[in-house]
């Protein structure tokens, strides 16, 4: 749309702007929202962005299409008293125990009330107190702080493709929440924190850890070391104010030293390691001719969300650990090995720009006999609040280096934090062992930059063509998989991490978190990237040393137990089974089919129904006690029946009649047997 | 539908009725669109929608299963909770509120030991809602029982109906 529009009595150029908000903002005047981003749909809800447009009356400026010769006011008296109104209705719904609340100064409800001047709330509160959720580890939900604007629902839904969340109820009851008012641990939920993103009040928070790591480090007992993930310094220069991201790291490093941490490593240099391992996995799968697309694993949100659901895919889940992890194990076992301190007594904390890195590392597969690899996870907003807890001006101090030999990364390391760094950082590598270059001119694949959700690219290397995708956004991801599934593409190595933009938009990342700020950070992190002296991850002479001195060789059988883990489908809800027999006295052999997603494509209703159908021919059916059940985690084997405490995979309709024959009639007439000899 | 009075506790899982879950499924298609559609069917096989086969209808249908709960919460006509067997709507509506409906919802619930908090009787054999206009105005005040419209009702008259409906469910439940 082109023409213009008098808005308070100024011309401004439409612009091609796609609705009025966006033009009245782009000519000077901050409008204040809580429903709108301008990358989700437009929901039309909070009328904070209320005008008055001459010949149509008060309209919400987000959900109107611009027009030529519109004539708009925003800040009559009219407009002003409606927009306040809104907003004393909302908070006198909200509570408000701003001083302790998560969101504290960071609050939208809070800036907007000191805003519009809204110095008074006339009405009491309505509603009775609703639990809070906090039994995951990586966010909390307060439904009390809750003003329905909905932009977590349609976050999870639209740019995740998921949707944990949803409005329930209706009219002065309607509430945020999850299916069935459970706890997001007990959904889908893959903990990627974006929700906690555009969450304008303290409804959604991170999961803070910053009480454990405090008590470590006033521990003696402890050895506390950190490690900081690439992403996590391009937020922290924009957080203070400091230009560049090495001199914000250098800075940091200071900061964390002062806390008390003993050694400050970096995360992109397990980054680099991740990228030997992952590019020697790959050219062996290609060499053996084994599955792929070869799928990521650094970021645990999107491997939650393979597990949960495309478990048909988790053998082209990449089996490296995330760098997270990596780090970890390999901390652990290098203390152990050099420093004579054991597993128990150090304490690995992780600086991550990420909400689901907090679940990643209380997997039970990431510790050894109870003790994790990482013993906790921050996320960048909680570094930012144990700085300014302990008072550190961190604008003001010198910077400082980080500890060898864990602090030392190349550029490729650094790119992880970005989407399609990972992608760049392994085709360094493969290009470099095709054609060795000089080191310092860094070989650059443009096309898979940038903040795009999804792309594109086919890189030719010698007498190889490499078909990449790069994807952010789990929504994007569902697609592409969609399309895998289908035939209709094809790619080597696809590239997936959960949050648009990648890690330098993470869930864990300091408001705001939007476009804008993400695409400040990517550059940052490119520019790191630049100056620094070594691109490709295989030139790490730490790296090298690395491998000499314990991993021997990319993906040998020590780097196999150190660095690769492995995958399990995963249910997505929890709840109880259907019981579908009629209550009858006597021992009953249980026999469960599973009717979640997977089974259920593959025909276990059928499975259900013709095994209740053969029970009864056989005048059995009294002695058995069927159940429809969602997920065993056994999705691969699918259908799946138990029977007793077995459980058996492929049983197919068609497979019904041996399958009764030879293991469900055995067992009920065993349990008939039993019965007889009680008697 | 031939069923006894009562109903399973809420928490034990209603038994027959889930073989046709899929073929409602398979009649309405299994397509978003058609979520309200299968939902009402459902209710009218377990006279309320139990979690458990929503995760079903979820999982049929392909939608998160916040969404189907968003919906089956959405419209007053779902319950997630136990129906009786017999439903009784009194009109809420302009009307029928200013022709002294009161005095009949009072003694529905005194008939009945129900309060505005616990709408369905112990035995499960009744369930009384007050609804919005149900657009029988002229007949104000109106009751609807099990679909029927009782017109220009009263207090007795309604425990009178209640009475007779239950004498008939005890005569059948005792063959």
């Amino acid at each position: 749309m082109e023409g213009y529009i008098t808005i308070d009595g100024v011309q401004t150029p439409i612009n091609g702007c796609k609705n009025l908000l966006e033009v009245i903002r782009a000519s000077g005047i901050e409008l204040p929202t809580f429903c709108y981003h301008s990358e989700l749909s437009v929901y039309g809800a909070c009328r904070m962005c209320i005008v008055d447009i001459d010949g149509r009356g008060i309209q919400a400026s987000c959900s109107t299409p611009p027009e030529d010769g519109m004539v708009v006011r925003t800040h009559t008296e009219q407009v002003m008293r409606i927009r306040r109104m809104a907003l004393e209705l909302l908070l006198a719904n909200h509570h408000g125990n701003c001083q302790t609340c998560g969101k504290n100064t960071r609050c939208k409800l809070q800036d907007l009330a000191q805003k519009l001047g809204v110095k008074n709330v006339r009405f009491d509160e309505l509603n009775d107190v609703l639990p809070i959720d906090d039994t995951n580890q990586s966010l909390m939900r307060d439904p009390n702080k809750c003003i329905l604007c909905g932009d977590c629902v349609r976050m999870c839904k639209e740019v995740q493709g998921i949707g944990v969340l949803d409005f329930v109820g209706r009219g002065s009851d309607v509430r945020v929440s999850p299916a069935f008012g459970k706890n997001l641990k007990d959904v889908e939920c893959v903990y990627c924190g974006q929700c906690a993103s555009v969450c304008p009040t303290g409804a959604l928070t991170i999961k803070s850890q910053t009480d454990q790591v405090w008590k470590a480090i006033n521990d003696p007992t402890k050895t506390v070391i950190v490690q900081v993930a690439p992403a996590v310094r391009a937020a922290i220069a924009q957080a203070y104010g400091i230009t560049g991201g090495e001199h914000a790291m250098g800075k940091t490093v200071t900061a964390l030293r002062r806390i008390g941490f003993e050694k400050v490593y970096d995360t992109s240099f397990t980054a680099d390691l991740t990228t030997v391992e992952e590019a020697t996995e790959f050219l062996g799968r290609v060499a053996k001719g084994e599955k792929l697309p070869q799928f990521t694993s650094c970021c645990p949100a999107w491997v939650k969300f393979v597990e949960q659901f495309y478990p048909g895919y988790l053998s082209n889940l990449s089996s490296c650990k995330s760098p997270q992890q990596m780090f970890g194990s390999l901390a652990k076992q290098y203390f152990a090995d050099n420093e004579s301190v054991e597993r128990e007594s150090l304490y690995v904390v992780s600086v991550m720009p990420c909400t689901a890195k907090k679940f990643e590392a209380d997997r039970p597969e990431f510790a050894v006999e109870g003790d994790p690899d990482v013993n906790a996870v921050i996320s960048t907003q909680e570094l930012i609040s144990m700085i300014d807890e302990a008072g550190i001006r961190v604008a003001d101090l010198p910077p400082e280096s980080m500890d060898l030999p864990f602090g030392f990364k190349t550029g490729a390391g650094i790119i992880f934090g970005t989407s399609g760094g990972v992608a760049e950082a392994v085709l360094r590598l493969a290009a470099a062992a095709e054609k060795p270059t000089s080191k310092t001119a860094p070989i650059e694949f443009r096309e898979v930059r940038g903040l795009e959700g999804l792309k594109e690219a086919s890189v030719t290397l010698g007498d190889k063509t490499i078909r990449l995708a790069v994807l952010s956004g789990l929504a994007n991801a569902r697609e592409v998989l969609e399309r895998i599934q289908s035939g209709e593409a094809e790619y080597d190595i696809v590239e997936v991490m959960a949050c648009r933009g990648g890690c330098i938009g993470g869930g864990g990342q300091p408001l705001p978190n939007d476009m804008q700020a993400r695409e400040e950070r990517k550059r940052t992190l490119y520019d790191c990237d630049a100056i620094l002296p070594l691109h490709n991850a295989a030139d790490n002479p730490y790296i090298k040393e690395c491998y000499e001195k314990l991993l021997q060789k990319p993906n040998s059988a020590i780097a196999h137990k150190l660095l690769h883990t492995g995958y399990r489908s995963r249910r997505r809800i929890q709840g109880e089974d259907l019981e579908l027999t009629e209550e009858q006295t006597g021992p009953k052999t249980p026999v469960s089919v599973c009717i979640g997603t997977n089974c259920y494509l593959r025909g276990s209703y059928d499975t259900l129904r013709r095994l209740i159908d053969k029970a009864r021919e056989s005048g059995l059916a009294g002695k058995i006690d069927f159940r429809a059940t969602f997920c065993f985690e056994k999705c691969k084997a699918s259908p799946n029946v138990q029977v007793g405490e077995t459980i058996y995979g492929g049983i197919t309709p068609d497979k019904i009649d041996e399958f009764f024959e030879n293991t469900i009639k055995p067992a009920a007439q065993g349990a008939v047997k039993a019965e007889t000899l009680e008697v | 539908m031939a069923q006894s009075a009562v109903l399973p506790e809420k928490g034990s899982k209603a038994r027959r009725h889930f073989s046709r879950i899929q073929q409602i499924i398979e009649e309405y298609g299994a397509t978003e669109s058609a979520l309200i559609p299968i939902l009402q069917k459902v209710q009218d096989e377990y006279r309320y929608l139990p979690e458990e086969i929503l995760t079903f209808v979820a999982t049929a249908l392909d939608l998160p299963p916040a969404t189907v709960y968003g919906v089956a919460t959405f419209y007053a006509q779902f319950s997630l909770e136990p129906k009786g067997k017999h439903i009784i709507k009194c009109c809420d509506g302009t009307a029928c509120h200013v022709r002294k409906n009161q005095t009949i919802i009072n003694a529905i619930n005194q008939r009945l030991g129900l309060a505005p908090d616990k709408k369905t009787t112990d035995d499960h054999r009744f369930t009384f809602e007050i609804v919005s206009c149900i657009g029988a105005c002229a007949l104000a005040p109106a009751v609807v029982i099990d679909g029927h419209v009782y017109g220009q009702t009263t207090a007795q008259a309604m425990v009178e109906a209640i009475d007779k409906i239950e004498e008939a469910d005890k005569a059948e439940d005792a063959q």
